[in-house]
């Protein structure tokens, strides 16, 4: 295993951000942390990354103790974290460089693996440019060659794609692809279900710091079920004439009063929403919206652990 | 060992090359004591009499007021770098624990000592003057850089502490009462009762009294056994300051995963 981890526990003061998390990664996996703010996924990635002590369980990277062994793991260990973590004045190579030296390659060593990465990321054009003048994206990328300049095993990605555009997220997880069939295990935490979907073959979801839910992405998606159906009427008079319509093709329906919204899960997307719209088109009912999408995040949650997720 | 001191030196390296991308800064943080000497030394300085003319007693007191603000920078380094997760870069990586903090101090002694000189330079332009002899003189530069070391903890201490923005620029002002608070301007006799102790026991002003001797420029006699051993606390204040707050620096650091 690339990571183990038992009962990993950790407190802030009185809150138990992270409580009892198992885990386990395969060389050549990415497995997806997956959950809403707060839900302690960055407190994991700290504690195996070494830089927080866990109050409570065990965790190996590479096959080293986390907290007995912490200078072996860092030698097979890369971490990108949320914030692009390089020094904004200098220039990319520079960047790279001084990372390499030290992670203890020479200084020639150092310089190759640098042109190496810059050249894999598509940075060779601003490689002697300050960081500052760098997009988004570019930093980002650079962060995550940062993270690779010791050819990691286990790559530890916290919520990486957080404020890209979407062909910055793309780029990400290419490279990310890239990694993995070479033999790295990668960590990656993330908020977006797509993310995951893309990109992992097993996922755990945090809720509050506990697991709520693990298996494969499909796994996952079976079990928090099928597609919504939103109605929103225009006469909130409307709404039970409108639930009533909903509940001929669906299982649950919620109301939503402010919103003079009806939601529904629905199974079999077009006959459901042929119908609805026909019902209540027929009963004279004035639409103002029906959107048919994905359940959000908030619902995954609301599905996994039968309560509402707190703001963080 | 030599882990430790490669490592160190790369994150030297890493200020050096600071200064080699953004020249102007450089430049400006030159400019600034000399700016402040100007201003203390020929707008207010004619109001203020001095035996021995007043840019004779300013000048030892500038040097060590911009050894002391040397505090400043010191802790924003630090604080942007934990802001900015930079911090937690190195300590992922298997570098040598203690590079981090040593290669700061190293970069910080060396943005000093040429701070130093050039303002050593600006000194003798404006009228300032060596009088006790080269040996006395680089005694006196050995006292402000000992000021310099001991303050450069105090900042890696506090950046380490204090996180946020709030917390440097509460430092910044603050450190602008603390070095007023000396003799580096005027003579602490000058001063109410209360506050002339309260001067004559800071720091600064055993380091501005002990440089003033050394280069043979005016002092203003003051009673009490801090003003009578001048030079001994020169080297005992921050001899003490260096150790406590090395040592505070270096435990909150091992105890950052904590």
């Amino acid at each position: 295993m690339a990571i183990r981890a038992t009962g990993l526990t950790r407190r802030y003061g009185e809150t138990t951000v992270l409580d009892g998390l198992d885990l386990s990664v395969e060389p050549g996996t990415v497995h997806g942390l997956l959950g809403p703010n707060g839900a302690g996924k960055t407190t994991a990635v700290r504690i195996l990354s070494t830089l927080l002590d866990p109050h409570g369980g065990t965790a190996s990277v590479a096959g080293y103790d986390v907290v007995t062994q912490s200078a072996q793991v860092r030698r097979h260990l890369g971490l990108v974290g949320q914030h692009a973590a390089v020094d904004e004045i200098l220039g990319g190579r520079d960047n790279l460089v001084m990372f390499g030296r030290l992670s203890h390659l020479g200084t020639r060593q150092a310089r190759h693996r640098a042109d190496e990465l810059l050249e894999q990321f598509d940075l060779l054009d601003a490689a002697d440019r300050s960081v500052s003048t760098y997009s988004g994206g570019m930093r980002r990328r650079l962060d995550l060659a940062a993270g690779l300049v010791l050819d990691p095993t286990v790559l530890l990605l916290d919520e990486p794609t957080t404020g890209l555009d979407p062909g910055g997220r793309r780029e990400v997880w290419q490279a990310v692809r890239a990694l993995v069939a070479g033999g790295t295990a990668v960590l990656l935490t993330t908020q977006y279900l797509e993310e995951v979907d893309q990109l992992a073959s097993q996922v755990t979801v945090l809720n509050h710091g506990r697991v709520a839910a693990e298996g494969t992405p499909d796994a996952l998606k079976a079990s928090i079920g099928q597609d919504r159906l939103d109605v929103v009427v225009r006469d909130e008079a409307d709404l039970p004439a409108a639930q009533t319509a909903l509940r001929a093709v669906a299982g649950d329906t919620e109301v939503d009063l402010d919103g003079r919204r009806v939601t529904a899960t629905v199974t079999d997307r077009v006959a459901a929403l042929t119908h609805v719209v026909r019902t209540l088109d027929d009963a004279g009912i004035v639409v103002d919206d029906v959107i048919l999408r994905r359940p959000t995040l908030d619902e995954v949650f609301l599905h996994l652990t039968g309560s509402t997720k707190e703001a963080s | 060992m030599t882990w430790a001191l490669r490592d160190s030196w790369t994150v030297t390296l890493r200020d050096l090359g600071h200064w080699r991308r953004q020249p102007w800064d450089v430049l400006i943080g030159l400019a600034f004591p000399i700016l402040l000497l100007l201003m203390f030394g020929f707008l207010l300085g004619g109001a203020i009499d001095v035996p021995g003319g007043y840019i004779e007693f300013l000048f030892p007191g500038m040097l060590a007021v911009t050894m002391a603000f040397g505090l400043e920078s010191t802790m924003t380094a630090v604080s942007q770098d934990v802001q900015r997760g930079v911090t937690d870069r190195f300590r992922s990586l298997p570098m040598s624990r203690g590079a981090v903090l040593l290669g700061r101090s190293t970069a910080d002694m060396l943005a000093s000592v040429v701070g130093l000189a050039v303002l050593l330079v600006a000194g003798l332009v404006i009228g300032w003057r060596i009088h006790e002899g080269i040996g006395n003189a680089l005694a006196a530069v050995a006292l402000l850089l000992l000021l310099r070391f001991a303050f450069l903890w105090v900042g890696i201490y506090l950046g380490l502490v204090f996180r946020g923005q709030g917390g440097v620029m509460a430092v910044q002002i603050l450190v602008w009462p603390f070095v007023f608070l000396s003799n580096a301007f005027v003579p602490i006799s000058t001063m109410p009762g209360w506050l002339e102790t309260l001067s004559a026991w800071n720091p600064v002003t055993a380091t501005v009294a002990a440089t003033r001797e050394l280069f043979g420029n005016p002092t203003v006699a003051a009673s009490g056994w801090a003003s009578e051993n001048v030079v001994l606390l020169a080297v005992v204040w921050p001899v003490v300051l260096s150790a406590v707050f090395a040592t505070l620096a270096v435990r909150r650091w091992a105890h950052l995963g904590r």
